[in-house]
């Protein structure tokens, strides 16, 4: 056991070079609906991107404010993210 | 007897100046008339002998119309001006009619337009001053940057706070370098852009100044306003005796200056509801909204150890907004802006 703990990684242990590049698709729930990401990364972190995008629309929508865009620059990870029928489809990649 | 008009035409083409000294040759009272095919040499003459009137074209090399018009109407108060101008775009005209012109005529292209054109100086000169204040408008900083970028004007902006001076170089309406005490590049920006009060000149263009500023002058603006927003409204002109102080304008007032920002919300951290705003129409639903975003990605940056929230653009169908923090992560600042400026 204690041996394949080496090969394991917690989500909370995925370091800035191993940040993703791809995009996947949420619905209006949330729901991972097609993604170009590694299978291997993990669900949880996808469903905290999809939570904070969605959100943020519907912060938006709550302001008066229509949304189609959200760009958002972290010190090692650019996330696009663009309104669809509700959902979201949400670009990543490592910052330059 | 009335006396002479004396009329200076300034443009960089001779054909033109032949042209218009023709035209204006028509005005009943055969005013003297006067040209210059550059800035300097307009200046020299405006310096040499009192003129009623200045026409002058706006795009020049060196030193252009606008620089040619900014030193005019401060030195002369009482020179009447007039621009004649191929660019007719609102934006210039505006820009014209800020610096405190009488008119702005575009060059004629018909005999209909030229005689329209002989009759427009014709009642200018004839206009009695019927009191009013004429002069060059009180200007920040970032209206002054503003406008010599947009124009795509190449100059050296030299700024007198008291006893301090900086420079500001632009090229092609770029920023290229600025320049106060030792501090150069955007770190000299960010010192001038502080000043709350003084006044400046235009020099020629320097283009062989080496560029230190990448940054758009958008990018510039809006980052000197942050850092400005930080040290709690910027730094206190030196005493000057005799001056007297500008009243001071608010930070989020400086970011508002920029052409395109439609309103701006600057909110703690912690808690949206101590905010303070500029143009939003609904500033407490704006605050809560980019609270909520921030806070939202913040966390999620932490959940994904992606280093820290730089920026947030929010894009619309009718405008955008911006959303940053400051270096310590206690306030937000959400800037709209119209569709049409970048951040880029």
């Amino acid at each position: 056991m204690g041996l394949l703990d080496i090969f394991s990684k917690s989500a909370g242990e995925v370091k800035f070079e191993n940040l993703p590049r791809g995009s996947f698709t949420v619905d209006p729930s949330g729901k991972l609906i097609a993604s170009t990401l590694p299978q291997a990364y993990p669900e949880e972190l996808l469903r905290g991107m999809a939570t904070a995008v969605l959100s943020a629309f519907q912060a938006a929508r709550e302001a008066g404010q229509q949304l189609r865009e959200l760009h958002v620059s972290f010190g090692s990870l650019k996330l696009t993210a663009r309104e669809q029928r509700g959902g979201a489809i949400i670009f990543l990649a490592p910052a330059s | 007897m009335p006396a002479r008009h004396k009329l200076l035409i300034l443009d960089d083409e001779q054909d033109i100046l032949d042209l218009f000294r023709e035209f204006l040759t028509r005005l009943p009272g055969e005013p003297e008339i006067h040209t210059a095919i550059n800035g300097a040499r307009a200046l020299a003459l405006l310096e040499s002998e009192p003129f009623s009137l200045l026409l002058t074209d706006l795009k020049m090399p060196n030193i252009d119309g606008f620089q040619v018009l900014t030193i005019a109407r401060k030195k002369y108060p009482g020179l009447k001006t007039v621009v004649i101008s191929g660019l007719g775009d609102e934006q210039t005209r505006s820009r014209a009619y800020s610096l405190g012109i009488d008119l702005f005529l575009e060059k004629p292209k018909s005999n209909k337009e030229i005689n329209l054109f002989v009759d427009c100086i014709e009642a200018l000169l004839n206009r009695e001053e019927v009191g009013g204040f004429r002069g060059i408008q009180s200007k920040g900083i970032s209206d002054i940057v503003q406008m010599e970028c947009l124009s795509k004007n190449s100059t050296v902006l030299k700024i007198i706070n008291g006893p301090m001076e900086g420079k500001i170089w632009i090229h092609d309406g770029d920023i290229m370098d600025a320049a106060v005490g030792e501090l150069t590049g955007e770190a000299a920006f960010k010192k001038i852009f502080g000043w709350k009060s003084g006044h400046f000149e235009n020099l020629p263009g320097d283009p062989a100044r080496p560029r230190t500023i990448h940054n758009s002058y958008q990018g510039l603006l809006l980052d000197s306003a942050q850092s400005a927003d930080e040290s709690e409204g910027g730094e206190a002109p030196p005493a000057e005796a005799g001056a007297p102080a500008a009243p001071p304008a608010t930070p989020l007032a400086a970011i508002a200056r920029i052409k395109g920002v439609e309103f701006v919300v600057s909110m703690d951290t912690a808690d949206a509801k101590k905010f303070d705003h500029w143009g939003a129409e609904n500033p407490e639903k704006a605050a809560a909204w980019c609270q909520k975003t921030m806070q939202g990605f913040r966390a999620l940056g932490e959940q994904l150890k992606a280093g820290p929230l730089n920026q947030l653009i929010a894009m619309g169908s009718q405008n955008n907004a911006a959303m940053i923090s400051n270096a310590s992560a206690t306030k937000d600042l959400c800037v709209g802006f119209h569709r049409s400026l970048t951040t880029t």
